[in-house]
């Protein structure tokens, strides 16, 4: 069973959001890390990249397969994760905090679930 | 689990892809792959039989020993790569890959010399390989290590394991020391759970079709339907090692002979910028398209990305820089030596 905090909500490509003040926090949920396997790179977004709801922003390389994470939020990103370019198996290891970019600017988000309404997702997709 | 030529295997258990990896190059691993073709040649022509449909030259094989070659079909493409084992002078035992096994046996039984009975046997064996340093620790406790082969691609038949009757030989597709193991599908499960139990101080993990596909790429070693098919040639794979072209004949050879020196070979590439090469990716020399990637990962003992190409021979000397295509972007790389990884 996924770890799913009650503290977040998730886009259905399996990213956490985590909003304050307007800026958007997002990460790959532990769902998504046990399914991608061990991660080994990561190709991460520059800041000041436009990112766009629903559209790839950054991909994920596993020792089997490449993968996108896909941005759940339309604006610009405002920080970077750059620890993860030396550690991509950090979101393996603690997906919640293995945040990997933060956006600002935020004019339009996916559908975005809460915990409960994520793991009974994620339980209908194993 | 996924399913593969025709049986269900494993990707990974829960250790995960890099866990089972290591685990092979500083223990060791044990790996389910039953999904093996074997097909038996016997008669008083079965030596001539398998000198004419395989590349390499059987006729020094001893009993006891085994030998790489490759089925080539009229134009001197792989049909597929294999393993031949001698049993004696006339039985002749050859592992072949799931995926072709089908087309593999409807070619060897076509074109077998008269004399020859070729038989599928694949369904009545089982396969485990174990590999890695601690392989023969383990086996020596369930086996009586004197009769486990010492020497690499050497076998002995009839070794009691767990109690089970097997095949053993001394070989693998990891590039690590290690054992495969050949028993009726009867034993599989007992043998699996036998070494398993006698690998559990050791360090042994079991270990699936994503380790089996690291460590061959890790060691370099070529899989069918990505280095090969029946559109390259064996010499292009860079696997003329296997290829006797002073045989007096074989199928494929006046082909491989027209053909000349290949235009393009199979090189290996590390990647010198940050990224993973996978396979079907272009290497550029400058703006100019100089080949192919046949497969690629991240190389998890070696941890840096790796691939395989076929290349233009012109620009194929170790050395080289080149360019790859990941998905739009450039990554810079360099021709290396095979294999990347080499055990102690």
């Amino acid at each position: 069973m996924a770890n799913v905090p009650e503290n977040l909500t998730y886009a259905k490509s399996h990213e956490w959001v985590s909003e304050q003040d307007g800026t958007y926090t997002i990460g790959l949920t532990d769902f998504a890390q046990d399914a991608l396997g061990d991660l080994v790179f990561i190709n991460l977004p520059q800041e000041g990249d436009e990112v766009k709801a629903g559209e790839a922003f950054c991909d994920v390389e596993s020792v089997k397969a490449v993968s996108d994470v896909f941005s759940p939020v339309t604006g610009t990103v405002i920080e970077v994760n750059e620890d993860l370019a030396d550690a991509p198996e950090s979101i393996n290891e603690k997906p919640y905090d293995a945040w990997i970019a933060r956006v600002g600017d935020v004019t339009d988000t996916e559908e975005l679930l809460d915990a409960a309404a994520y793991a009974e997702f994620c339980e209908n997709q194993e | 689990m996924v399913p593969f030529a025709g049986y269900l295997l494993p990707v990974q258990y829960p250790t995960g892809i890099l866990a089972e990896h290591e685990a092979v190059r500083t223990q060791a691993g044990l790996f389910d792959v039953s999904h093996m073709g074997e097909v038996m040649f016997t008669g008083p022509t079965a030596l001539a039989s398998v000198n004419h449909l395989i590349t390499n030259d059987y006729s020094t094989l001893t009993t006891g020993r085994m030998r790489y070659g490759i089925l080539c079909n009229d134009h001197g493409g792989c049909i597929d790569d294999l393993i031949v084992y001698k049993f004696g002078d006339e039985e002749y035992y050859v592992v072949v890959n799931a995926a072709n096994r089908e087309k593999d046996f409807a070619h060897m039984a076509a074109n077998a010399l008269p004399g020859t009975t070729v038989d599928d046997i694949s369904d009545n064996i089982a396969q485990l390989a174990l590999q890695g340093p601690r392989s023969r620790d383990i086996l020596a406790r369930i086996a009586d290590p004197g009769e486990l082969p010492e020497k690499y691609y050497s076998f002995r038949r009839h070794v009691s394991v767990a109690g089970m009757d097997c095949l053993v030989s001394q070989s693998g597709y990891t590039g690590e020391f290690g054992y495969e193991i050949y028993t009726v599908p009867e034993n599989a499960t007992l043998l699996w759970q036998a070494i398993r139990g006698a690998g559990e101080e050791f360090g042994l993990l079991p270990c699936g079709l994503g380790a089996r596909d690291t460590l061959r790429l890790e060691a370099s070693m070529p899989l069918y339907g990505h280095e090969m098919d029946d559109q390259v040639t064996p010499l292009e794979a860079n696997l003329g090692f296997g290829v006797k072209l002073g045989k007096e004949e074989f199928v494929g050879r006046d082909a491989l002979l027209a053909a000349g020196e290949p235009t393009r070979i199979r090189m290996g590439l590390a990647a010198t910028g940050r990224g993973i090469i996978r396979e079907h990716q272009d290497v550029y020399v400058g703006d100019e398209h100089v080949g192919t990637t046949t497969s690629g990962t991240f190389a998890p003992h070696l941890k840096k990305a790796v691939a395989m190409a076929l290349v233009d021979v012109a620009h194929s000397e170790v050395g080289t820089e080149v360019e790859v295509n990941v998905r739009g972007s450039r990554i810079p790389a360099r021709i290396v030596p095979m294999p990347f990884y080499r055990h102690a």
